[in-house]
């Protein structure tokens, strides 16, 4: 069956599906939130190293891998956006980037709180953790462009262009920053050690994986329905929806 | 067209000397804010030196953005600009050569002065030079952009500041890094030559972005 890709392309009728996809994502994020949670937190064995608090890498995990993975996709749609000049696109763009700020927060969170009883310290200033601040001041500088320009098609196009040399330069930043941590011969401990998991370890870490994607998938979906009937306010069908009281 | 647009710009910037001087005066009181904060320990702040002498540079750089395409914005002039027959990133290219010429060069010659301030043997005063010579015109490049995006917008300058400072990084990392490696006695020449990389990348990548980004200003 092939689908209208251009039927759905237009806000009116993304909002309606969008509404209809969000329950569905939603159920699959809480269901495999509360299976993870329980394997990360009854079923997984207790470390023989790092003792109980290696667990919290079933939260952590998911976020470092959500924050990067968010913002290639965010670069996507706002490259879409900027390239055919579809306003659905660059509204999912603008929808993404509040969560990828969120888990690259969380990343950054309970990295440190992992590292207080593993290293000693919140903090070091570790290739890793390096590179995820600065992807957080990426997402910042990509929100807060957005915020200052109060055209909306100029700001989707705005933050699609720098969405775009952010995304170029992550690679660039990665190694940068990797060098320099190697050059200065690191803060005597290492994030990379070897990833010799425990099997159920790792499939609560999977699953709760998939628990954050389908939480995205949700949020970023409510989150651009709200911002397209921000956009369209003034037209016939938001004005039909709110006669229908379904607003 | 595109001498046309550097030498307008150096002119412009002789005409109004307290523009360029300013951004130089900035750069060298936030060095010599350093030792004062820290204390005039000798071996503390030759360590420091690289480092410090490179993100004062970054600053300076940046502060003096918001000069490079408001005052055509205000008076017209950008918008011809776009009008006319020759590509748009070539006169960007220009505006951030002649940036550079203005806001740059100036950091990149007064260095070294401050690196004796902060003791630098001579050898890594001329690689501290060199490091600047190849990457303060990335950050020129890389601050156009930043630049056009917030062009006219409330707030530009320290918005500028959120967008540019995250990718002005690797310029830092391994512009300081070139001086810390000769100090340590290792070589240099690696982090020389991914300074001259990132300004040959930015020189074919940025202007076009920067003419992208003016359009979406200008609409």
């Amino acid at each position: 069956m092939a689908i209208n890709w251009y039927k759905y392309s237009s806000p009116a009728s993304f909002y309606s599906l969008a509404g209809k996809m969000i329950p569905f994502f939603a159920i699959i994020a809480f269901g495999l939130l509360v299976a993870g949670l329980y394997i990360g937190f009854f079923v997984a064995p207790t470390d023989f190293q790092q003792g109980e608090a290696y667990r919290i890498i079933f939260i952590h995990v998911p976020a470092a891998w959500m924050s990067m993975f968010l913002y290639v996709v965010m670069a996507i749609w706002a490259g879409i956006g900027l390239a055919f000049n579809t306003r659905l696109s660059s509204m999912m763009a603008t929808a993404i980037a509040p969560t990828g700020a969120l888990f690259t927060f969380l990343a950054l969170w309970t990295g440190s709180l992992w590292g207080k009883p593993m290293w000693g310290t919140w903090w070091v200033w570790d290739a890793r953790l390096t590179s995820e601040l600065i992807l957080l001041f990426l997402y910042i500088g990509f929100m807060s462009l957005q915020a200052a320009i109060d055209d909306p098609r100029r700001a989707d196009k705005a933050g699609a262009i720098i969405a775009l040399v952010g995304v170029i330069n992550i690679p660039i930043i990665y190694f940068s920053v990797q060098w320099w941590n190697t050059l200065h011969q690191g803060a005597s401990v290492s994030v990379t050690q070897a990833p010799t998991m425990a099997e159920t370890m790792l499939t609560g870490m999977m699953i709760m994986v998939f628990a954050s994607w389908m939480y995205s998938i949700a949020v970023i979906l409510k989150r651009v329905r709200v911002i397209i009937l921000e956009r369209e306010s003034h037209t016939a069908w938001v004005a039909d929806l709110r006669r229908k009281g379904a607003l | 067209m595109f001498f046309w647009i550097v030498q307008r710009d150096l002119l412009l910037a002789v005409r109004r000397r307290s523009d360029v001087l300013t951004t130089l005066f900035f750069f060298v009181i936030v060095v010599s804010l350093f030792p004062l904060s820290v204390g005039p320990e000798m071996n503390m702040l030759r360590t420091m030196a690289p480092g410090v002498v490179w993100v004062a540079a970054l600053l300076a750089s940046m502060l003096s953005l918001g000069r490079l395409f408001s005052n055509d914005y205000l008076d017209g002039t950008l918008e011809q600009m776009l009008l006319s027959p020759q590509s748009l990133s070539f006169l960007v290219l220009g505006k951030a050569l002649a940036h550079w010429l203005v806001t740059g060069v100036p950091l990149v010659l007064m260095a070294p002065v401050l690196g004796i301030q902060y003791d630098l043997p001579a050898d890594a005063l001329f690689v501290l030079t060199i490091s600047l010579l190849l990457g303060t015109p990335v950050l020129s490049l890389i601050g156009a952009i930043g630049a056009a995006l917030t062009l006219g917008l409330r707030g530009g300058g320290v918005l500028v500041s959120l967008l540019v400072l995250p990718l002005y990084i690797p310029v830092l990392i391994f512009g300081a890094g070139a001086v810390e490696a000769n100090m340590a006695g290792l070589g240099y020449d690696a982090h020389l030559s991914l300074l001259g990389a990132f300004l040959l990348v930015s020189l074919v990548f940025s202007p076009w972005a920067t003419a992208a980004s003016l359009r979406v200003s200008m609409e």
